[in-house]
């Protein structure tokens, strides 16, 4: 590797890790202000997130310049887990409409001993 | 092995016969490195998902935990995480231009980030537990709250415990890097020890860079 080719590499290093410091000050100065709702907050806080993993896995990762296999392996990892998160998410928003009282059905289920209403069939798992 | 002589030589010493050159020897360690963290994704995903399905369920619970997180500390644990990584990606292009003492130097300054970080983790740790927040049925605080907030924790102290785990076995790799360094093993022929721990530690990283806002700047 040539001495040009060195210190550029250095300076890319260092111009990440001040990338990442200042989206640390900026994700934690984002938290002190309400940006309407809860949600809303958490959605900021992971983008801004996901970008400063980004710029770990492109620069310090230096997946950027690597073979491209080892970014699949990455890049696939988080979609399988990306669908392992959305599922049961969708599960736990959309449960209230079809089971009223979502998770909680279990609790109440459990107690009496009457015949088992239809919704109650996955407790007994 | 000869860490004096680098090139044709150096190659040779390094390279096992079922590889067809070092170039290729690498990669396929570099591949076998990225499998493994991308099972460390998953492991973590697992937790991950629980967390985030347990706060949509009590997300009153998961405010009042949090406020019992000091975001102070929780800021500087991610500088230095931040610095760590820093230091450790200069240590891997160093010993990748056989640049020794900037490889150790490099090296001992990520040993020192990563002791900084579990500091500070030992004292949020030592303060929860004084406070009578532990994990699952050793919860017992009694400053009052939301029940579910003893989730929150249950959530807390799996993630960040792996997660310090991970951080001790980094520093006993990369403590073990340091002393090869030093004596000289690494060369632009063979760094490869030094790349993948490398890897290991930005994934630690990567983690903490999720797990910050998640425990620390919900409100």
């Amino acid at each position: 590797m040539s001495e040009h080719a060195h210190s550029s590499g250095a300076r890319v290093y260092v111009l990440t890790l001040v990338a990442l410091l200042i989206l640390t000050g900026i994700t934690v100065g984002a938290s002190y202000i309400n940006f309407g709702s809860a949600s809303a907050n958490i959605i900021i806080a992971i983008v801004i997130a996901t970008v400063k993993v980004s710029l770990v896995a492109l620069f310090f990762m230096h997946l950027r310049h690597d073979n491209p296999l080892n970014a699949i392996i990455f890049i696939s990892s988080l979609i399988f887990l990306g669908i392992f998160l959305a599922f049961p998410l969708i599960d736990i928003q959309s449960r209230d409409k079809i089971i009223p009282n979502g998770l909680r059905v279990r609790e109440q289920v459990a107690a009496p001993k009457q015949a088992a209403p239809a919704p109650a069939a996955p407790a007994h798992h | 092995m000869s860490s004096e002589s680098y090139g044709h030589a150096a190659e040779h010493a390094f390279r096992q016969h079922h590889f067809v050159n070092s170039e290729q020897q690498f990669d396929t360690s570099k591949l076998g490195m990225w499998l493994f963290l991308a099972t460390e994704i998953l492991m973590f995903g697992g937790l991950f998902v629980g967390f985030g399905l347990m706060q949509a369920n009590y997300p009153e619970a998961w405010v009042a935990g949090h406020h019992h997180l000091d975001r102070i500390m929780g800021s500087i644990n991610t500088v230095f995480l931040l610095c760590s990584s820093f230091t450790m990606v200069m240590a891997v292009h160093a010993s990748s231009t056989n640049q020794k003492s900037k490889t150790v130097l490099n090296l001992l300054a990520t040993l020192a980030f990563a002791g900084g970080f579990m500091v500070i983790k030992y004292f949020e740790y030592s303060h929860k537990f004084h406070e009578g927040i532990l994990p699952g049925r050793y919860f017992s605080y009694a400053g009052g709250g939301p029940p579910e907030q003893a989730m929150f924790f249950g959530f807390y102290f799996a993630m960040t415990g792996i997660h310090g785990v991970h951080v001790l076995i980094g520093m006993i790799l990369i403590a073990w890097l340091t002393i090869r360094a030093q004596r000289g093993e690494f060369s632009s022929a063979y760094y490869t020890p030094v790349d993948l721990i490398g890897l290991y530690w930005h994934l630690v990283d990567l983690i903490w860079i999720y797990l910050f806002p998640l425990l620390y700047l919900v409100s």
